[in-house]
């Protein structure tokens, strides 16, 4: 039989759909996501699929292409927002009581919180250094690729029934006053004390095309790599190691690693258990 | 048509998973020619002594699947607690932190549908005891893909609902006991 001919299977099918949708994207909409773990990427566009009861991922393709006003659900699908405050209290407990003590021998700190989703992770930071006494002194920098997400993590609402989890985070995470000294509930949500963001910066950057971001002493970008390819996230801690202050901190997800990093020599490592490198000098 | 050499094994087990994997796992030999991805649903907080118990036990190397691991035969892994594990088209292990699927992260079903899409026809799919119905859906997705796919007996699996569920889904799937099961596993990837 004519080798072009020949059936394929539907997935394969699927396969070239997919590559055809994300390059789409990327030419019309300048979001990348084509370097992105294509497994998990593909459940999701399914979902979409599903979701907006389209024959295909040619005609999600066609549909997006035509219509921008679809792009921010689609990237709902795109961009997991799995999180949650103090999520792997563990994480947050050495950030306590092993680099906050570095730390506090700065007179002013620079922290960026990368793929900050709806702001679980700022929030918890923003009262870790409250706690600790380094708030005041501590400019957050905030950002995601997702507009929806920044703008949940700038009005830092939380529905009520997530609290009693990061409640208990918090605690495990050596917390030294209690959650609900900083929020109001109302309406079955929880809202976050506009004080803790006074000194946030939240915006949009995408650690696939965009720049550095200078001289940080902490960088904290958790869960968002494991979503790239090697090449990518090679980018993306090249990016965090020209971010980095001397001596500064980079803390990654509980399953992420630099090991195979092509930057990993630039790092040594601070807390291992918890992925908190230190840059090393140059 | 002579049926294609399976390139790997997906395991997914829920209530009752740890006995029956012990009741597997030992059995197999240390040359086993295949990769074992295995999805155990068990309380998050003590999924990570999964791999330290059964290496203890297993001829086998096991170990926790880490995120863009390549695989190896004879080698078992084991999804973190927490975190779905799933198969990339060049055999690479995926970890992702999703929503959760069938109330499960790790989900049996996102590890058989990824990896019937990256193995094809060479992978084989073993749904065993369980009290929910993840699995189903990923069993017919390995037998769509032209998978060999197996059961545990539901008549004397610890819990039933979910190789029930799996025969739903999937009703060329060959059933077979607890106990025959090394047997069978042990017959894959001899030419
Ligand atoms: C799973 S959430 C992680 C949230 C939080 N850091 C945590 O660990 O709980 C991943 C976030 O990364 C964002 N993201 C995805 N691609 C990105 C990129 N290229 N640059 C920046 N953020 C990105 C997503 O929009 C999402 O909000």
């Amino acid at each position: 039989m004519d080798a072009a001919l020949s059936p394929v299977a539907p997935h394969e099918v699927e396969d070239i759909e997919i590559q055809l949708l994300l390059e789409a994207l990327f030419q019309r909409y300048h979001y990348d996501f084509r370097h992105y773990a294509r497994a998990s990427i593909k459940r999701r566009l399914l979902q979409a699929r599903t979701h907006f009861g389209l024959p295909s991922l040619t005609a999600l393709q066609e549909r997006v292409l035509h219509d921008p006003e679809m792009l921010p659900q689609l990237l709902g699908f795109l961009t997991v927002q799995v999180s949650e405050m103090f999520r792997d209290p563990a994480y947050f407990r050495a950030l306590r009581e092993q680099v906050l003590p570095h730390l506090r021998t700065y007179p002013s700190l620079k922290v960026w919180i990368a793929g900050c989703s709806a702001g679980e992770e700022v929030y918890s930071l923003a009262i870790l250094f409250r706690e600790e006494g380094l708030f005041d002194r501590t400019m957050f920098y905030a950002t995601d690729i997702n507009p929806d997400a920044l703008r949940a993590a700038e009005a830092g609402v939380y529905s009520l029934d997530r609290i009693r989890k990061f409640t208990e985070n918090h605690q495990k995470s050596g917390g030294r006053t209690s959650l609900s000294d900083y929020y109001t509930a109302d309406y079955g949500r929880a809202v976050f004390d506009k004080s803790l963001r006074a000194n946030v910066v939240f915006s949009d950057h995408s650690l696939v095309s965009d720049a550095v971001f200078g001289e940080m002493q902490l960088i904290s970008c958790r869960n968002v790599m494991i979503y790239f390819d090697r090449p990518l996230q090679d980018r993306a801690v090249g990016l965090f190691k020209d971010s980095l202050a001397r001596n500064g901190f980079l803390g990654i997800g509980s399953k992420e690693s630099l090991r195979f990093s092509r930057h990993a020599g630039a790092f040594a490592d601070f807390v291992p258990e918890e992925k908190i490198y230190r840059r090393r000098e140059p | 048509m002579t049926p294609d050499p399976a390139r790997a094994l997906v395991i997914g087990a829920s209530a009752g998973g740890v006995q029956a994997l012990l009741a597997i796992l030992p059995e197999l030999p240390a040359d086993f020619p295949l990769p074992v991805l295995i999805v155990l649903h068990v309380p998050a907080d003590r999924s990570n002594v999964l791999a330290p118990l059964f290496a203890s036990k297993c001829a086998l190397t096991v170990k926790e699947a880490e995120d863009k691991e390549p695989t190896q035969p004879g080698v078992v892994y084991f999804a973190p607690s927490d975190y779905h594990l799933l198969v990339e088209a060049d055999g690479a292990l995926a970890l992702s932190s999703d929503e959760l699927v069938n109330y499960s992260r790790p989900s049996i079903d996102v590890l058989f549908e990824s990896a019937a899409d990256a193995y094809g026809a060479g992978l084989v799919g073993l749904v065993l005891t369980g009290a929910n119905e993840d699995g189903a859906a990923g069993l017919k997705a390995v037998a769509a893909a032209g998978g060999l796919t197996f059961v545990e007996d539901p008549a004397s699996a610890y819990a039933r609902p979910m190789p029930e569920a799996a025969l739903r889904a999937c009703p060329a799937a060959q059933v077979m006991s607890l106990a025959r099961i090394p047997e069978v596993l042990k017959g894959l990837g001899q030419a």
